[in-house]
């Protein structure tokens, strides 16, 4: 890893000054994806602010259906928050699955988002919750906020301070694991509202994640695991790497969805 | 080079690291507590976890400067003089170990596990919870056993404590 300066930010308004004094500076939250690319010099910022000690960002608030969620929380608080779990425990689900349970208690909600990972699991949530993404500047709607892999409608000097979603009807999340990394392979998160339904789709796009058309039209028709039966989804626009084919996750993304749906049903 | 200051077993430490510096780096090459293991430096295999502010994290994942205020327990912390912890005993009685090298990470995971489960443990609840933590010799049969009648013998404690 090459040297760092680090700061740390005890508010929103000094972490943003500190960041745009830097040179080359980067936001650090859990760091769980941050310093591993460090210690590849895959990134190589000359400065880090720290996010952690930003009590604003700590905060989870339910009033009614709505869920606001600090960026700061990490998903180990997320997993067993017992006022998101009365309202959407798919949502507890996911966090649990993320990484491990040492991953889990530094890593955040808004360091998740704004890697976006295509692989990660919150964005499919946020994604399938339509859910807005929170900034010191704006609000962004989740389907407008990730743009591609590991791109995102943030500006360089713009941070993710909360998130904010009405808790669905129902909602249920599958995910594949890859056994090594344990990030998803193919995850599917479904909520459903009244006539209002999106499956959302990690781990398996070609452009990061989406929402997949084939499996909404099904469960809009039947919403249930039988009502998948016989969906195929395209394989066209998903991704083939070592470790599954194209062909091979788009089997998986409809395996998953059944599995989010019989969640969702409870 | 940065000043940091934290509470490592209990005691208040100070030292000079650079920015880059890995707070296992701080703790093993600054501290000399060699106890903690730098395994695959990925976060993969948990051989460096400690406990920070009471949770249970990875070392070599993370900054000395991150740690900068912080509370910090490591495998040397965890015995009360020369009575082993809970943990410990059961990792030695019930030989959850062969070449040692994961076990400081082990223990220091499963104390945490212990920690978050205070309504027991089964085995399912402890092969899952151990997903951050590799061990190359046992097949982890031993230790999942360790780790249950650990959590038994803790509750066991409590109950008569109360």
């Amino acid at each position: 890893m090459y040297d760092v300066t680090y700061h740390r930010a005890g508010s929103v308004k000094e972490a943003l000054s500190l960041l745009e004094a830097a040179d080359d500076g980067k936001f650090i939250a859990g760091g769980q994806t941050l310093i591993p690319a460090m210690k590849t010099r895959l990134a190589a910022p000359s400065d880090l602010v720290d996010l952690r000690h930003i009590a604003d960002m700590k905060t989870i608030a339910v009033a009614g259906k709505t869920v606001t969620i600090g960026a700061g929380i990490t998903h180990a608080e997320v997993a067993v928050n017992s006022e998101i779990m009365a309202v959407c425990p798919a949502l507890c689900h996911l966090a649990a699955l993320i990484g491990d349970p040492q991953v889990r208690h530094m890593g955040t909600l808004g360091g998740s988002l704004a890697n976006n990972d295509p692989a990660a699991d919150y964005p499919a949530a946020m994604l399938a919750l339509d859910a807005i993404v929170v900034t010191d500047k704006r609000e962004i709607a989740a389907a407008e906020f990730f743009t591609g892999l590991f791109e995102t409608a943030l500006n360089e000097d713009e941070l993710i301070t909360a998130i904010r979603f009405e808790a669905p009807e129902k909602a249920g999340y599958g995910k594949f694991r890859n056994p090594a990394s344990r990030y998803a392979m193919a995850g599917v998160f479904i909520a459903k509202n009244g006539e209002t339904l999106r499956a959302a789709v990690t781990g398996a796009g070609d452009d990061g994640v989406f929402r997949s058309a084939e499996i909404e039209a099904a469960l809009s028709a039947d919403f249930s695991a039988a009502g998948l039966q016989d969906v195929a989804v395209a394989a066209d626009d998903l991704m083939t790497d070592i470790h599954a084919s194209a062909d091979y996750r788009a089997s998986l993304i409809v395996a998953m969805a059944k599995r989010a749906v019989a969640m969702a049903n409870g | 080079m940065t000043d940091v200051t934290m509470t490592v077993n209990g005691q208040t430490v100070s030292g000079s690291v650079e920015g880059r510096t890995l707070l296992v780096q701080f703790l093993r090459d600054s501290l000399g507590l060699t106890g903690t293991h730098v395994g695959c430096e990925t976060s993969q295999c948990g051989a460096c976890t400690i406990h920070m502010d009471g949770k249970s994290v990875k070392s070599c994942s993370m900054l000395a400067v991150q740690a900068d205020g912080a509370a910090i327990t490591t495998i040397e912390g965890l015995a009360d003089g020369e009575a082993l912890h809970p943990v410990q005993t059961a990792f030695k009685e019930h030989h959850g170990l062969q070449c040692g090298f994961c076990t400081p990470g082990m223990i220091m995971a499963a104390t945490d596990i212990i920690r978050r489960h205070p309504e027991g443990l089964n085995e399912k609840t402890v092969r899952e919870e151990l997903e951050g933590n590799i061990c190359r010799c046992t097949g982890y049969h031993n230790i999942v056993k360790a780790i249950i009648a650990a959590s038994e013998a803790m509750n066991a404690d409590s109950t008569k404590a109360a």
